[in-house]
């Protein structure tokens, strides 16, 4: 029997919430799950179960949301990524969960490009905000910003002003790196992946599509590139930079000094300090291949990570391979998968899960999300082992965000 | 002068008309946004330019040109163009 919470049930339209199974464990702590679409923003709360989830919104009824994202350092505080078919693209931010909205006063725009004939670098316009991560637990109200094309910003002040990495959005190789708009994905070509180690706050990584992984040892003040063992499509050089296509990045919590990394080439884990990735995907049923969007990585264990297979032949689909959508999950590293479809539709089913639209809670037994192009909402309260719809009838999902009430 | 507002701005004034000084469209896009911060950067990208799916209307003319003169007898509309589902 399926339950709802009284808000959900008596909504007369927009997404419909369904329950899951009582779990084996129960959680004290609440999840939020942030979901951003083409059409605006949700917020659905927890019990402390999992099992029912309460509907807040839409926010920002009709915008183009990138991305919503709650900073842990406060529990409060969100910041979304906005845009509308019609004006350029800001980042809104609340200080009350989204009871109230503001909009930044200085929202991420690249430099103006200086006139006359003799310039060399084409000026460049920020199309939208596509990833938002908060900078280190020691960095109050300091956010990274990335955006499509690819750029990088930081604000100091709770995403109220933005100001540009030139260091990557101005220089000529990293341009170079960049390539144009049409060397980019389909919806533009994106800096994604902003990583902070919990460990150092000046110890960075981000991931263009296309342009590569690279890491910066001094808050950004310069980068370099880490594509070594990253394998990029037939024909061409993997010592090109610009070639590669990380599509999703993904520290430990457990090791930071251990990253995964689902590419448009597979999938990989990397070491550090080696600067070498290895492609675990080799190890994925061949019928299936190791091609997708998301990455998501256990909080308390470094060798469990969850991929989203996408069909990644002939023309690209993109979606769930022989209309058949499944998790697979690594508990050792990569060197086997186990696919987890429980409760998932059988057949027919041709999902596509963005990069940004399928992540895991820190509860125990951790809850995994994720969000499809067709507008459902779907959660396991047992590490994947069993899928259940939260809603239906939302817009295009573009990311899923799990955060912790306090 | 009147000034003439889309829908879509309709968050930063509140109000359909409202009345903006200005000698060219650059210069009332800048008092735009002194009145209404963040107005300009929605319809005027970084490089300074117009964005795709914002057309403005002088008398009923429609205009590219930011350095346009305007007088302030005249009426502008700012429309928001066709940009899909």
């Amino acid at each position: 029997m399926a339950r709802t919470t009284k808000k959900s049930a008596t909504r007369k339209q927009g997404p419909s919430a369904r329950a899951t199974r009582a779990p084996r464990r129960r959680p004290s702590r609440r999840v939020v799950v942030l979901v951003a679409t083409r059409k605006g923003a949700w917020l659905f709360h927890g019990d402390a179960t999992r099992r029912t989830w309460r509907v807040d919104g839409p926010h920002f009824l009709g915008h183009i949301v990138n991305h919503l994202v709650l900073d842990p350092r406060d529990g409060r505080t969100l910041l979304a990524a906005t845009k509308t078919g019609h004006l350029g693209p800001t980042v809104h931010h609340s200080t009350d969960l989204g009871r109230t909205w503001k909009e930044a006063t200085r929202p991420p725009a690249f430099a103006k490009a200086p006139d006359g004939p003799d310039t060399k670098m084409p000026g460049r316009v920020v199309d939208h905000t596509f990833w938002l991560t908060p900078c280190h637990a020691n960095e109050p109200n300091a956010w990274y910003a990335g955006t499509s094309p690819q750029g990088l910003f930081r604000s100091d002040d709770g995403g109220i002003a933005w100001e540009p990495f030139s260091v990557i959005n101005d220089d000529p190789l990293y341009r170079t790196w960049m390539g144009s708009v049409q060397d980019g994905t389909p919806d533009g070509p994106k800096l994604h992946s902003i990583i902070v180690d919990p460990r150092d706050p000046v110890h960075l990584y981000m991931a263009m599509s296309g342009g590569g992984v690279h890491e910066s040892v001094d808050r950004g003040r310069t980068f370099a590139p880490i594509v070594k063992g990253m394998e990029v499509v037939e024909g061409f050089d993997p010592a090109t930079i610009a070639f590669h296509d990380p599509h999703c990045v993904r520290l430990c919590p457990s090791n930071p000094d251990r990253l995964y990394q689902q590419n448009h080439c597979g999938i990989y884990r990397i070491d550090r300090p080696s600067n070498e990735w290895v492609r675990i995907g080799r190890n994925m049923p061949k019928r299936v291949g190791d091609i997708g969007f998301p990455m998501v990585v256990h909080p308390r264990d470094a060798d469990t990570v969850w991929v989203f297979p996408m069909d990644g032949t002939t023309v690209w689909p993109r979606t769930s391979p022989e209309g058949k959508p499944g998790a697979y999950v690594t508990r050792d590293g990569g060197k086997s998968w186990l696919r987890l479809d429980s409760g998932l539709p059988k057949s027919q089913a041709w999902w596509t899960v963005k990069r940004q639209a399928m992540t895991a809670d820190a509860l125990d037994p951790v809850g995994l999300y994720l969000g499809t192009t067709s507008g459902e909402l779907w959660m396991s309260r047992d590490e994947g082992h069993r899928w259940a719809c939260i809603a239906r009838n939302l817009p295009e999902i573009y990311a899923v965000e799990a955060a912790e009430m306090r | 002068m009147k000034v003439l507002i889309p829908g879509p701005l309709l968050s930063y004034t509140k109000k359909r008309e409202v009345e903006a000084a200005g000698a060219t469209i650059t210069e009332l896009l800048a008092d735009l946004d002194r009145q209404y911060p963040g107005f300009r950067f929605r319809v005027i990208d970084e490089q300074d330019k117009m964005r795709p799916h914002i057309r403005f209307f002088v008398n009923g003319e429609q205009v590219f040109d930011m350095t346009h003169s305007l007088r302030p007898t005249d009426e502008l509309q700012i429309v928001q163009a066709l940009s899909g589902g």
